[in-house]
C-alpha cells in the first residue's frame, strides 16, 4: 500500500469567462495534515470542490488510493472516504445530534419507513466513544456552541470511514481553548491514517499543525514545502506573488490637515474595538481577507447594524441609529452588494440617482419632475455615465455604469464622506480604470473616502493611507509609503 | 484527547425555552385555558355539554386541514389550495356516490384520493417546477375553486337519499356521546403525529424545513420527499372534505374559500414557524381549539360576528409576533 492517499494532477476548470484552476497539482499522504493556502480567488475552494464532487473538472486526473475517481456529487464523494467540513457548517439546526449524523441512513423497521430511534442515539453513542468525544446524541444542534457543532460534523465525516478529511477555515469561529481541543482531535485522526488538508488563513496556526504547505495564486500550483523548515515570510512572498509589479501611489500624508471623520472603540458583534480618523480629502483603504470585519465597520457607521462607540464628524460627536442619521451627517455607503442594496435596477437612471434627494425635489406629496431630470442629466454628465438617456433602466447598463449611478446618487445628496466597498468587484478591467479615475477626483475635490477592497494592488494604488483588518479588530495602520503586499498580507493573517 | 461536556447556565436554559418553541406550545396551551375559564365564568351556558360538543365538532374541518398544512409549514412551504382543496373533495365524494351511484366506502377513498392528487400537483409544482408554493398553491386554490363549480354545475350536490352518509361524521359509534367526526379529528391527530415524530418522513419534513441545502448535500432526495410531504397534506384536505360534505349533508361547491387562512391560522397560533424546521401537530390541535373556543365563547356572550373576527385577527398578530421573537432570539 503506498503512502499516497491522493494525487491530483494537471487539473483544469473554467467557468464561463474565467480560467478558476489550470493544471493544479496536489499529492496528499496518509495520515498527515496538509495546509493548502492563498489569497481569496486562488482557487483553494475550486479545487476542493471538485474533490468532493460539487464541481466536476474539465481536465487532469484524480488517482484516489490507487484508482483514479471522478466523483459527480458529494455523496459519491462521502462514500468513497472523502469528506468536507465547510466553513459554513451545513446541518439542520432543528435536528438532533445523533439525527443529523445518519441523516439519510437512520436506523429503520423492517418496512424502512418507522425510525428507531432508540437505534439511531446508540449508535451515535458508541460513535463519540470510539472518537472519544463526549456529545449528546438527543441535543438539537442550534443549543450547541460552533465548536460543538462541528465536532458533529467531524464525527459525521468519520462515520463514513472517511480517508480524507478537508477542513475549511476550521478555526474562524472559534476561541483558543476550542482550537487547541480541534487540534487534539487532528492529531488524534492522524495517528488514525486520516489525511487532512487544512485550509486556513492563520499562518502561525498551520506552524502548529501542518507537515507540509500547498500554496496556490491566481488559480495555479505555486509550491509545496515542508512545514518545519518552512518560514512565514517565505510562505506569504509565495502567496503574494513577487513578479507581480504594481503602481503605488505617491502619496504625501502631510497634505492632509482637518479630520472629517472619528471613530472611538466601535465594537459590535462582528467586529471589536475598531478605532481610527479620516482626514479632508483622503482615501483611506481598508484591507483584509473577506470576513475580516470591514464591510462590518462600514455597516456600522452607516448605521446598518447595532454597535457601541463613538463617532465624530468633523470633530462633534453624532448619533448614529439608523441609515437616516448617517445620510443626515454626510456619510453615504456604497455596498459591496450594488444589486441587492444599491440600485433599484427595474428603476430608471434618473430616480435611481434622485431617490435619496427626493424631497428637494417635492412640495407637499407631489414631485416637481423638471428639476429632476436636468440633475440628473448633470450628474450622469459629470460622472461620465455612458447610457442613452436618464429615463434608461438600470438593470441595462454595464456594472461600471451602475456603479457610477450609486455615486451620483450620493453627491447629489451632498455627501461628503464616502464609503465604498469594494467598488470594482464585478466591473471589467476598463472600466476599473474609471472607476480609480473618479475616485481620485472626488478626493482631489475635498470628499473624503473610506475605500474597502481585497485586491491589494487596488489598496496600494489608491490609498493615502492604509488600515488593516483581521478577525473584526484592527490589526495595523500603513502609510502608503510603508506599506507593500507581504506587510499587509501578514497584517491580515495576523491571530491576535 | 478532547472532552466537551454541557454545562448549560441558567441563561442558556431561559434562552432554550423560548427559542425551542417549547413556550409557545406552553403558551397556547396556557391561553386555551384561560379562555375557557374566561368564558365559563362570562356565561353559564359554555361549559354545556351540547355546547362543548358544538365547540369540538366546529373544530375538526379547520383541524383537520390545519394538521395537513403543518406538514408543509414545516417544511418552509405554505398551502393555500387546502379551502377549496376540501370543497372539490367533497364534490368528487358527491360525483361517485350520488351521480355514479358507488358504494359509500368507494366515494369516501375517492374523495380522499382527490385531495392527494391536488396536494401532489401542490408539491409537483413546488419542487419540480421549482415554482415558489405561495404562488404554486394559489394557483392550485383556484383551479380547485373552479373545478369545483364546473363539476358540480355550479349548484350543490345532495346525499338526502344516500342512508348513513349524514352519521359518517354526525353519527356516533358511541351511543349518545362524542360525534364520530370529532373521534376521527384525534384519529388524525395520532397519525399525524406519528408520521411526524415516528417515521422517515417526519425527519425529513423537519430536515428540509430546517436547512434544505444541507438536507439536499446530505444525499436525501429533497424533490421527491417534499412531494410525498404536500401529497400527505392531501390527505388530510380528502379527510376533511368528506367530513364537511357528511356534516352538511351535501357538497358546497361555492364553499370554502377561505378556510386555508384559519387553518394557517390554526397552525400558527399553535406554534409551528412558518419560517420552517420548527412545529408540532399537538400545538396545531391546540390552535384549532382555540380558534373555535374563541367563536363560540364570543357569540356566547353575544358579541356581533363582525368583532369575533377583528378578536381572532389580533390574536393571529399576537401569535406570529411571537414566532418573530423566537426566530430573533436564536
Amino acid at each position: 500500500m503506498s503512502n499516497k492517499i491522493l494525487e491530483m494532477q494537471n487539473i483544469n476548470k473554467s467557468f464561463p469567462g474565467v480560467k478558476a484552476l489550470s493544471d493544479v497539482q496536489l499529492d496528499l499522504h496518509r495520515g498527515e495534515v496538509l495546509a493548502l493556502i492563498g489569497e481569496n480567488g486562488a482557487g483553494k475552494s475550486t479545487l476542493m470542490k471538485i474533490l468532493t464532487g460539487i464541481y466536476q473538472k474539465d481536465e487532469g486526473s484524480i488517482i484516489y488510493d490507487g484508482k483514479e475517481i471522478a466523483p459527480s456529487n458529494t455523496k459519491e464523494a462521502q462514500e468513497l472516504g472523502i469528506n468536507i467540513i465547510h466553513q459554513e457548517l451545513n446541518l439542520m439546526p432543528d435536528l438532533t445530534v445523533a439525527e443529523n449524523i445518519f441523516i439519510g441512513r437512520e436506523p429503520r423497521d423492517k418496512l424502512k419507513f418507522f425510525l428507531k430511534n432508540k437505534e439511531l442515539n446508540q449508535q451515535a453513542d458508541e460513535l463519540f466513544q470510539k472518537l472519544n468525544i463526549t456529545l449528546n446524541p438527543r441535543t438539537k444542534i442550534s443549543k450547541l456552541t460552533v465548536a460543538k457543532q462541528q465536532m458533529v460534523e467531524i464525527a459525521k465525516a468519520l462515520s463514513f470511514n472517511a480517508k480524507i478529511l478537508i477542513m475549511d477555515e476550521p478555526t474562524a469561529a472559534l476561541t483558543d481553548k476550542e482550537i487547541n481541543t480541534l487540534f487534539d482531535i487532528i492529531t488524534w485522526l492522524k495517528n488514525e491514517g486520516v489525511a487532512i488538508i487544512y485550509i486556513s488563513h492563520r499562518m502561525e496556526e498551520l506552524k502548529r499543525i501542518s507537515d507540509r504547505i500547498t500554496v496556490m495564486r491566481d488559480g495555479e500550483y505555486v509550491a509545496t514545502l515542508p512545514t518545519e523548515t518552512t518560514e512565514i515570510r517565505q510562505v506569504v512572498s509565495l502567496m503574494v506573488g513577487r513578479e507581480v509589479t504594481i503602481e503605488q501611489k505617491v502619496s504625501d500624508p502631510n497634505k492632509f490637515t482637518d479630520t472629517v471623520l472619528e471613530v472611538n472603540h466601535l465594537t459590535n458583534h462582528y467586529i471589536k474595538d475598531v478605532s481610527f480618523h479620516l482626514k479632508k480629502g483622503e482615501i483611506l483603504g481598508f484591507a483584509g481577507l473577506v470576513g475580516a470585519g470591514r464591510t462590518e465597520v462600514a455597516r456600522a457607521i452607516f448605521g446598518a447594524d447595532p454597535f457601541s462607540g463613538e463617532i465624530k464628524v468633523n470633530g462633534k460627536t453624532v448619533t448614529i441609529k439608523q441609515p437616516v442619521d448617517a445620510v443626515k451627517h454626510g456619510i453615504g455607503y456604497l455596498s459591496e452588494d450594488r444589486k441587492r442594496f444599491g440600485l433599484m435596477l427595474e428603476m430608471t437612471v434618473k430616480e435611481n440617482i434622485i431617490i435619496s434627494s427626493l424631497a428637494n425635489y417635492s412640495t407637499a406629496a407631489f414631485v416637481k419632475p423638471t428639476n429632476i431630470k436636468t440633475d440628473a442629466e448633470e450628474y450622469a454628465r459629470r460622472l461620465k455615465v455612458k447610457t442613452p438617456s436618464v429615463n434608461q433602466r438600470v438593470k441595462l447598463l454595464s456594472g461600471g455604469n451602475q456603479q457610477k449611478i450609486v455615486i451620483a446618487k450620493w453627491l447629489l445628496k451632498d455627501c461628503d464622506i464616502l464609503i465604498f466597498d469594494e467598488p470594482t468587484r464585478g466591473i471589467d478591467v476598463g472600466a476599473k480604470q474609471e472607476i480609480y479615475d473618479l475616485l481620485e477626483m472626488l478626493a482631489n475635490q475635498g470628499k473624503s473616502i473610506i475605500m474597502i477592497s481585497s485586491e491589494l494592488t487596488e489598496i496600494l494604488r489608491l490609498s493615502d493611507r492604509i488600515m488593516v483588518m483581521n478577525e473584526g479588530r484592527v490589526t495595523g495602520e500603513l502609510l502608503n509609503q510603508d506599506a507593500n503586499q507581504e506587510n499587509i498580507m501578514e497584517l491580515a493573517t495576523q491571530h491576535n | 484527547m478532547s472532552t466537551l461536556t454541557s454545562n448549560p447556565s441558567a441563561s442558556d436554559q431561559k434562552k432554550r425555552l423560548v427559542s425551542s418553541g417549547a413556550l409557545q406550545q406552553i403558551l397556547a396551551f396556557a391561553s386555551l385555558i384561560i379562555l375557557v375559564i374566561f368564558f365559563s365564568i362570562a356565561s353559564e351556558n359554555f361549559l354545556q355539554w351540547s355546547n362543548i360538543e358544538g365547540i369540538l365538532l366546529s373544530t375538526t374541518v379547520i383541524g383537520i386541514l390545519a394538521l395537513g398544512t403543518t406538514f408543509v409549514i414545516i417544511t418552509g412551504g405554505i398551502d393555500l389550495s387546502i379551502g377549496t382543496g376540501m370543497t372539490l373533495t367533497s364534490v368528487m365524494t358527491g360525483v361517485f356516490i350520488v351521480f355514479l351511484g358507488l358504494p359509500v366506502l368507494v366515494g369516501i377513498i375517492g374523495g380522499i384520493v382527490t385531495g392527494a392528487l391536488i396536494g401532489f400537483i401542490s408539491g409537483f409544482s413546488v419542487s419540480i417546477l421549482r415554482i415558489p408554493p405561495f404562488i404554486a398553491t394559489l394557483a392550485m386554490m383556484m383551479i380547485a375553486e373552479g373545478l369545483s363549480l364546473v363539476i358540480s354545475g355550479a349548484s350543490p350536490i345532495y346525499f338526502s337519499d344516500v342512508e348513513g352518509f349524514n352519521n359518517i361524521a354526525l353519527g356516533s359509534i358511541f351511543p349518545g356521546a362524542i360525534p364520530n367526526a370529532v373521534v376521527i379529528f384525534f384519529i388524525m391527530v395520532l397519525i399525524g403525529w406519528i408520521l411526524l415524530s415516528k417515521t422517515i418522513v417526519g425527519r425529513y419534513t423537519f430536515s428540509i424545513g430546517s436547512n434544505e441545502e444541507a438536507t439536499r448535500l446530505s444525499g436525501i432526495n429533497v424533490k421527491k420527499w417534499k412531494m410525498i410531504i404536500y401529497t400527505i397534506a392531501g390527505c388530510f384536505t380528502g379527510v376533511a372534505g368528506v367530513i364537511m360534505a357528511s356534516r352538511l349533508n351535501s357538497a358546497q361547491p361555492a364553499l370554502g374559500m377561505g378556510y386555508e387562512l384559519e387553518a394557517i391560522a390554526a397552525v400558527v397560533i399553535g406554534g409551528t414557524s412558518l419560517s420552517g424546521g420548527k412545529g408540532s401537530l399537538i400545538g396545531t390541535m391546540i390552535g384549532a381549539l382555540i380558534m373555535s373556543v374563541l367563536t363560540n365563547g364570543l357569540r356566547i356572550m353575544s358579541i356581533p360576528q363582525e368583532w369575533q373576527t377583528v378578536v381572532i385577527g389580533f390574536v393571529i398578530l399576537l401569535a406570529v409576533y411571537f414566532d418573530m421573537l423566537r426566530k430573533k432570539d436564536s
